[in-house]
């Protein structure tokens, strides 16, 4: 209650702070989404319909950039983010079961890549250079390696487990 | 061998303004690339992204050619500067296999399902295949699994069809600044799509079809009901109404062989009553009515000097275009409704009265150039009580599919004649159907009302140039004129008369590339000088005409002095436009109070607003929130477009609206919610 109070506006103030630091210059529109990205965490549409305005290009252009580059979301992630590397050397370890494994533990499919409590983001991403610990994933920033079935099922209750006792 | 030697003699004997294609000496002029000199050589390279109207994009890479002592050996035509002294081979056996390569990924990555397919016979796709010897498909079928989108009422999209060809992109944004279409996603995913993934009907997208025109394939194509015309025909309960627009006479032919421009409208009369219409009018008729309303009321507007540029509103894609984007001159719209929607009020008032039957036992069908026009039947402005004016909106090629699905051999018909009265018109009339057509029509008769004497023409508002301006003398006054066709064209004229750069008194916009002529629901033209071509019939058959001058027609003027009263005027030939909001999306919420609500501030961040300072009003207003910690209290909430532009910035603070708002009309408001 208090936090929201203070956050009042502020992320959509920043909109505005960003649009003016760039002069709603349209050829600035990456960096701008960037630094949209950075206050919301993503990018909600109506923001880009916004900055679509401010910088008189159609919201179309704004969308094409905004799912052009993989480094931009347009859903809102969770608060972990989990990414499940799919590069050769973990696909052939299998990297694909413990995905299925994700899914399965946290209620995920194809489609849906964030939990409904906002807590789990699942992504899949090309090789991040940790082949040696192939199958590997990541955490937010936390790596870990030689990846099993068990061992995810294992990981999803040590995180659910640490949110309960923080809560 | 011996082609090879003449080749060589040609380009060493020749002077060096020529380039040697194919062993054909060509001389350049002002080509702007090689595909052009090649295709003036008489060869026919395939493409699929090049359009000479459109920016290069060089994506589809069909257009390479071999060009001799160049590294790397093959390049993209369209995008290859012509340079003197080239020795080109369009069609070695490297680029043949490339190019049939090129076709097999096109059909494994997209789905080519020819038989059901709405654009078979006119596909691109199908051609080059079968002009290739495309037999079969090396690669495996990927085919995305997107949804047909049927949104609209012009246009139909069927994305797992799509090429990516990017054409369709660059026609809605270069030719008419709307942008409604572009690429999304990356590599494999890759699609073109609209903001936000939405239906084609529910955004920007203004139905003009012209992206559909350029579409090779049988992603976009008109949105067809045929099977609807078809029960209409059929039901005995309904008197079924065809109305003939004057650009589909002048085309027509084409969808069966004959050269662009003849005048069919004899034929096409034969047809429908073969294929069961109960009447057949001519659309003229009507335009007739539209252009003396309209000559009428710019006089009025001219000589109260109110309300001016007038702006012509025959065309439903520039009206709701303005709409979306010009709110703030919809008041300068002429409010004359179009000639198909004022046909449709009149003859089912004419009509029911006539033969002693409800309106709704009419059928009224419009066969029209445009895509648009399906668009305009529909709105709710052209309806009594539910009852459509227009029933049903069918285009050119969809008249020429009817004809042929009834098996109807096109070259063998004989003329028949129009119904009468409502088919009676004047050369001001037919004339509409090109771009400058209703601008001279609304001056012949002007020209005629305030001046004696005979009949005026005014030919420097004819021809194809998007942007024509001009001055001329009518009963001592001198009156500066515009026709732009294309809604860039437009765009780029309306910012400079908002500007104050220019001032005009009357504009007449078209939103096709050369007015109805060349709408999207005409055949594809084969060549440049169709449309030229089809315009040229249009003007001969004005010559043809006894009046030239709308205000000359004895039906019209006998409506005028025994069927219309001032009350009549109103309600069947006029109507209004409002504002369109641009983004559709629901109120946006900034931010949620914590406490009881009791403020609720929501403001518009529309273009308009925008520019007229809204980001800053935000700004102040959350600072003055702040400072006098209302945070808890408020719930701030912004909206694109409340649809008042031109009185922005536009802040409403609870129910209440301000226009124009300031900090402190703000403060004055909030004052009175949250007494302090
Ligand atoms: S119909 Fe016209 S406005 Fe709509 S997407 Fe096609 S080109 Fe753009
Ligand atoms: S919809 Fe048609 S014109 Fe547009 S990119 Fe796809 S194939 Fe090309
Ligand atoms: S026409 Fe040249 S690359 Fe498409």
């Amino acid at each position: 209650m208090q936090k929201n109070v203070q956050e009042f506006g502020t992320k959509f103030e920043s909109v505005c702070a960003v649009l003016e630091k760039y002069e709603c210059n349209p050829h600035m529109l990456v960096p701008i989404l960037q630094e949209i990205q950075a206050a919301y965490s993503y990018l909600p549409k109506d923001v880009m319909n916004y900055v679509a305005n401010a910088l008189g290009v159609t919201p179309g252009s704004v969308f094409g950039v905004a799912t052009f580059y993989s480094h931009f979301t347009l859903e809102p992630k969770g608060k972990y983010v989990i990414r499940v590397c799919d590069g050769t050397a973990c696909h052939v370890r299998k990297s694909t079961e413990i995905i299925k494994t994700f899914q399965a533990e946290l209620g995920l499919d194809e489609k849906t890549h964030t939990t409904e409590d906002n807590l789990f983001t699942l992504e899949e991403v090309a090789c991040i250079g940790a082949c040696g610990l192939a199958p590997v994933i990541t955490i937010n920033e936390d790596v870990y390696g030689a990846m099993t079935k068990e061992k995810t099922v294992e990981l999803v209750k040590k995180y659910k487990e640490e949110e309960a006792a923080n809560a | 061998m011996n082609t090879n030697l003449n080749s060589n003699n040609v380009t060493k004997t020749s002077n060096l303004k020529t380039i040697t294609v194919d062993s054909i000496p060509v001389t350049l002029g002002d080509e702007s690339n090689l595909l052009e000199v090649i295709r003036k050589a008489g060869i026919e390279l395939p493409t699929f992204c090049y359009h000479s109207d459109l920016s290069v994009y060089g994506a589809c890479r069909m257009c390479m050619v071999e060009i001799e002592d160049r590294h790397p050996g093959i390049f993209p035509a369209c995008s290859t500067k012509a340079e003197p002294g080239m020795v080109i081979r369009t069609n070695t056996k490297t680029i043949r296999d490339m190019r049939k390569m090129i076709i097999e990924l096109m059909l494994a990555s997209s789905d080519h399902s020819c038989t059901t397919c709405p654009k078979s016979g006119a596909c691109k796709l199908q051609d080059i295949a079968t002009q290739l010897g495309v037999k079969d498909v090396r690669f495996k079928q990927m085919v995305a699994q997107d949804e047909k989108d049927l949104s609209s009422p012009c246009i139909a999209r069927d994305p797992a069809k799509c090429i990516l060809c990017g054409d369709c992109v660059r026609v809605c944004d270069e030719i008419q600044s709307v942008g409604s279409l572009d690429f999304a996603y990356r590599g494999a995913d890759a699609r073109v799509v609209t903001c936000g993934n939405k239906g084609i009907g529910e955004v920007e997208c203004v139905g003009c079809g012209q992206c559909v025109k350029v579409c090779p394939v049988g992603a976009l194509t008109i949105k067809t009901n045929l099977t609807d015309v078809w029960n209409e025909v059929h039901n005995k309960d309904k008197i079924v109404v065809a109305t003939v627009a004057p650009a589909v006479r002048v085309a027509i032919g084409e969808c069966f062989g004959e050269e662009a421009g003849i005048n069919n409208i004899g034929k096409i009369v034969s047809a429908l009553r073969i294929m069961g219409f109960d009447r057949v009018f001519d659309l003229n008729f009507a335009a007739d009515l539209t252009t003396v309303e309209e000559g009428n009321e710019f006089i009025q507007r001219y000589t109260e000097q109110k309300n001016l540029p007038q702006f012509t509103s025959c065309c439903p894609a520039w009206v709701k275009f303005a709409e979306e984007y010009y709110p703030n001159l919809l008041n300068n719209l002429s409010t004359v409704r179009s000639p198909m929607s004022l046909f449709g009020s009149v003859c089912k008032e004419q009509l029911s009265k006539e033969l002693g039957v409800s309106r709704d036992k009419i059928v009224i069908v419009m066969v029209g150039p445009c895509t648009a026009k399906k668009f305009e039947a529909n709105r709710p402005e052209f309806a009594v009580d539910g009852n459509p004016d227009i029933d049903h909106v069918i285009t050119t090629e969809e008249l020429a599919r009817m004809i042929k699905e009834h098996g109807i051999e096109f070259e063998k018909l004989g003329f028949s004649a129009l119904d009468m009265p409502l088919s009676f018109a004047t050369g001001g009339a037919i004339i509409f159907g090109s771009t400058g057509g209703v601008c001279e029509s609304v001056l012949r008769y002007a020209a005629k009302e305030l001046e004696p004497g005979p009949s005026r023409e005014f030919k420097q508002f004819r021809g194809k140039s998007g942007t024509k301006i001009g001055e001329i003398e009518i009963g001592g006054n001198t009156l500066r004129l515009a026709v732009v066709s294309g809604l860039a064209n437009a765009r780029a004229l309306i910012d400079r008369v908002q500007n104050g750069e220019e001032s005009f008194d009357l504009i007449e916009v078209m939103a096709c590339p050369g007015g109805c002529v060349n709408g999207a629901g005409q055949p594809t033209p084969q060549c440049d000088e169709d449309n030229s071509k089809r315009a040229k019939g249009l003007y001969d058959n004005d010559r043809m005409l006894p009046f030239h001058s709308s205000g000359e027609n004895p039906v019209v003027k006998k409506l005028y002095d025994e069927d219309f009263d001032e009350h009549k005027i109103h309600e069947l030939l006029h109507t209004k436009y409002g504002n369109r909001r641009l983004i559709k999306e629901d109120d946006f919420v900034l931010s949620t109070p914590t406490a009881e609500t009791k403020l609720n501030l929501t403001i518009c961040f529309g273009r308009s607003c925008f520019t007229k300072g809204a980001q800053a009003l935000y700004g102040n207003l959350m600072k003055y929130i702040r400072d006098n910690g209302l945070e808890a209290n408020t719930e701030f909430k912004a909206r694109f477009c409340a649809t008042k532009c031109g009185k922005g910035p536009v802040l409403l603070v609870n129910d209440q609206l301000i226009e124009h708002c300031t900090l402190e009309k703000a403060v004055e408001a909030i004052g009175v919610v949250l007494p302090q």
